[in-house]
């Protein structure tokens, strides 16, 4: 990160929208991957 | 609410309708008044006292109050605790209603209403925690609506998106416990910016864990207190599954609220410690602090064990009550009664009585919602077609 | 600093990931930030303030305020305490020493911290710090949520509380748009008695430190803004402990984004954690179901066996019994049938044992 930051106010700021947008993608990436893991578990996972 | 209600198309007053009637009438013009004089017509709120008894009752009570929806989805989904499973439909929809009641309220508190969308959808504001409140209770109003979908579409008798939004429920119920612990939290954690406003008894670090804790016990309180209304004015729509598994229910939370309340108190008193603040304790704000303490949280942990130990119905339900008033009390405390305590009494906020007669008619509408939804759809009885 | 590392600690110890508490995620581990070095301030030498409300009427007049109830020479209106309001945003405050024989004056009005609280908490970011100095506001973003007036430590932004759907928040602008043009702010240039100074931040300091200096028996020592909360760009000076002149002493040097930075790195914490944990706590019941499941299943299977096996024993006993009853009439009946045949040879010596008798046993088995 090359940007200049006067203020922790405006480093947190564009450190948090990053943030929050990575989250949101890793929510959604949790969800995909879960079911990639989970895809050939049997109905049964005893039987 | 003696029970008396429609009556096969002859629709007979009886005095819940004319107190509710005269509830809403009032509401009414309270209405009128806050968006043709604005808030200095209608609140006693003022330059040093912005937020009053909307945001410290309606917004931080009502959303700790409707915990009970993440509360029991996440026991009987995701802990597989399946006895809950009757109690999860009317904890949903206690909390779908709490929130929507929550933001309908907001409409009445901010400025200009119809901005309320501009922190998520315009100019995202990401270093304010109350960014991170309004962008979680956004989409968890949205995945409860959702949650609370399947009840209504029976209802409506749409079989296939019901079929669908179903196979959602393990996925919106996991979505849900995140959201609710993040702004649960965070409505806590609105205050971390105001250490030189809040009362060193009750500013912490650890707000935020706190709000969250009490949160989920506050939750299953009001789970427990509202399955003794229904059971007393609902009875009729109760199916015999429900009657026979809801005290199970009751005992169930009020066994987990008392030892969640007990480590409530543990981490508060390590909040004392950790800031060294014991010395307030010997002032009056002290004996306050203490009697929110004792009298609202360690009593009614108490009263939880000793009913669930002889399993006293009543005695559980008086608990209930009594924790569901605590965190009422404590939620006032930060945000109306400890905050601003430097300012000399003249300075000092005493909600208005429309401001009271406004927190009355949301409660009303939520009670009102609630019981036109219980009449109507599968909340406290299975649908034959579904079961 | 502690603060909000304490909170970031406890935050991490509630979610139970201690292991990142050893870096300042909420500010930044290694980053400074100066703040902008060429911004401009305000120096108010309380001890120079005369109480003339001069600075109130320049600063209706240049934000082009209403007009108040009582004109700015009334100077009754300092018998109260008065704070910024929609209407006002700076106000003058009378102060009496504990003998009530000397007066102080002091200047209130937005303070344009360098870390503002109101920006922090601003949701929409209508709040701004601008390098000029100012702390601007932008009306056509807010939501009039209040949010800032409850972070401010020093009080400052009002509200309009009588507009029913337009209301702003109403604070100092530092006169921005007048310092751009190169000229004073309205309340400076309004000063008789030169109590206000304005330039930038770095030289007002130096400029008040000296005036301490210079005179150490007149001025406390202590730049008000040059720290508190982080500091701020209107500087303070003072003949009498601050707190005797109604201004905060106990605020802290603790800028506000510091204060709330711990919890927002919470967020993301529990959000990369929370799924991994609900969902192992499912497959964990879920497990617990199956395994439940599939023992009831063995245990009605092996009932079924062991009823099996039981039935099955029984029925071969009760073969075994039969055969064994069988073969008993079976000898029983050879021996009768040979004891005839003997007594038939005893009798008569024909000796024609025709054997009739096991014949017909034979053919009932």
């Amino acid at each position: 990160m090359q940007t200049m930051f006067h203020t922790l106010h405006a480093f947190m700021l564009h450190t948090k929208s990053i943030t929050y947008l990575l989250v949101g993608g890793l929510l959604i990436g949790f969800l995909l991957f879960w079911f990639f893991l989970t895809g050939r578990d049997d109905e049964d996972p005893q039987a | 609410m003696a029970g008396g209600h429609f009556s096969r198309g002859t629709f007979q007053w009886r005095p819940f309708h004319v107190i509710v009637g005269l509830i809403f009438l009032a509401g009414l013009i309270v209405t009128v008044l806050r968006f043709t004089g604005g808030l200095g017509t209608v609140t006693n709120l003022d330059d040093n006292n912005p937020w009053g008894l909307w945001i410290g009752f309606d917004l931080l009570c009502g959303v700790a109050l409707a915990a009970g929806g993440y509360v029991t989805s996440a026991a009987c989904y995701i802990f597989g605790l399946k006895r809950y499973h009757t109690a999860v439909r009317p904890a949903i929809l206690t909390a779908f209603l709490g929130y929507a009641l929550v933001v309908l309220a907001l409409h009445y508190d901010v400025g200009r209403f119809w901005r309320l969308p501009y922190p998520i959808f315009v100019s995202q504001g990401t270093t304010s925690v109350l960014f991170e409140v309004g962008l979680c209770v956004f989409l968890y109003l949205t995945v409860l609506f959702l949650e609370f979908s399947p009840a209504a579409l029976e209802w409506l008798g749409w079989k296939k998106v019901r079929a669908l939004v179903v196979k959602l429920t393990l996925v919106l119920t996991i979505f849900g416990v995140i959201l609710s612990t993040l702004h649960q939290s965070s409505l806590g954690a609105l205050y971390l910016i105001a250490p030189s406003k809040l009362h060193p008894l009750w500013y912490s670090g650890y707000l935020p864990v706190y709000f969250f804790v009490s949160s989920i016990f506050a939750g299953m309180s009001m789970v427990i207190f509202e399955s003794s209304l229904s059971h007393r004015f609902l009875h009729r729509k109760m199916d015999e599954r429900h009657i026979r598994e809801s005290h199970d229910v009751a005992f169930g939370f009020g066994k987990a609220a008392s030892f969640l309340m007990i480590s409530y108190l543990g981490i508060k008193l390590v909040g004392l410690a950790m800031d060294n603040t014991w010395q307030y304790l010997a002032s009056s704000w002290g004996g306050w602090f203490l009697l929110e303490l004792i009298g609202f949280v360690a009593l009614p942990a108490f009263l939880f064990a000793v009913a669930v130990r002889d399993r006293n119905l009543k005695l559980l339900r008086f608990s209930a009550v009594l924790s569901v008033l605590g965190l009422i009390l404590n939620r006032f405390n930060i945000s109306l009664i400890a905050f601003n305590w430097h300012l000399p009494a003249a300075e000092r906020y005493f909600p208005s009585w429309m401001e009271i007669v406004l927190s009355i008619f949301i409660v009303t509408l939520g009670v009102a919602a609630y019981r036109f939804a219980c009449i109507r759809m599968p909340i406290l009885y299975d649908h034959p077609d579904y079961s | 600093m502690s603060i909000s590392r304490r909170n970031f600690l406890s935050w991490m110890g509630a979610g139970g990931a201690c292991a990142l508490s050893a870096t300042r995620s909420g500010a930044s581990p290694v980053q400074e930030f100066p703040g902008y070095a060429e911004s401009y301030a305000v120096l108010h030498d309380s001890t120079k303030c005369i109480g003339c409300r001069s600075c109130e009427q320049a600063c209706n007049q240049v934000n082009a305020l209403p007009k108040p109830e009582k004109p700015f020479d009334d100077l009754s209106v300092l018998a109260e305490k008065r704070r910024t309001s929609a209407g006002a945003y700076t106000v003058v405050n009378r102060f009496f020493d504990a003998s009530g024989q000397t007066v102080r004056y002091v200047k209130t009005q937005c303070n344009h911290c360098l870390e503002p609280a109101c920006v922090s908490a601003c949701f929409v970011k209508a709040l701004q710090k601008d390098p000029s100095g100012a702390v601007r506001y932008d009306a056509s973003l807010c939501v009039g949520c209040r949010y800032c007036m409850i972070a401010c430590p020093f009080e400052i932004p009002a509200y309009e509380y009588d507009e029913p759907l337009t209301p702003r928040v109403m604070k100092c602008t530092l006169c921005r748009p007048r310092i751009i043009e190169g000229k004073l702010p309205g309340c400076v240039q309004g000063c008789p008695t030169r109590a206000l100074s304005f330039g930038k931040r770095q030289e007002l300091i130096a400029k008040a430190r000296q005036r301490i200096w210079e005179h150490p028996d007149h001025y406390q020592d202590h730049i008000y803004g040059e720290q508190e909360m982080g500091g701020t760009n209107w500087l303070y000076l003072s003949a009498v402990p601050f707190s005797r002149i109604g201004m905060r002493e106990d605020l802290g040097t603790t800028s506000a984004p510091e204060l709330t930075s711990g919890a927002l790195a919470a967020v993301p914490m529990v959000a990369g954690l929370w799924p991994v944990l609900l969902a192992g706590l499912y497959a964990i019941s879920r497990r617990k179901d199956a395994l439940a499941r599939s023992e009831q299943k063995n245990a009605v299977a092996e009932t079924v066996n062991r009823a099996q096996e039981e039935t099955e024993a029984k029925l071969a006993a009760l073969r075994e019994k039969m055969t064994r009853e069988k073969e008993a009439a079976i000898s029983y009946e050879v021996k009768k049938a040979l004891d005839e045949a003997a007594k038939q040879a005893e009798a008569g010596e024909e000796a024609e044992p025709d054997g009739s008798g096991t014949k017909s046993s034979k053919e009932d088995t």
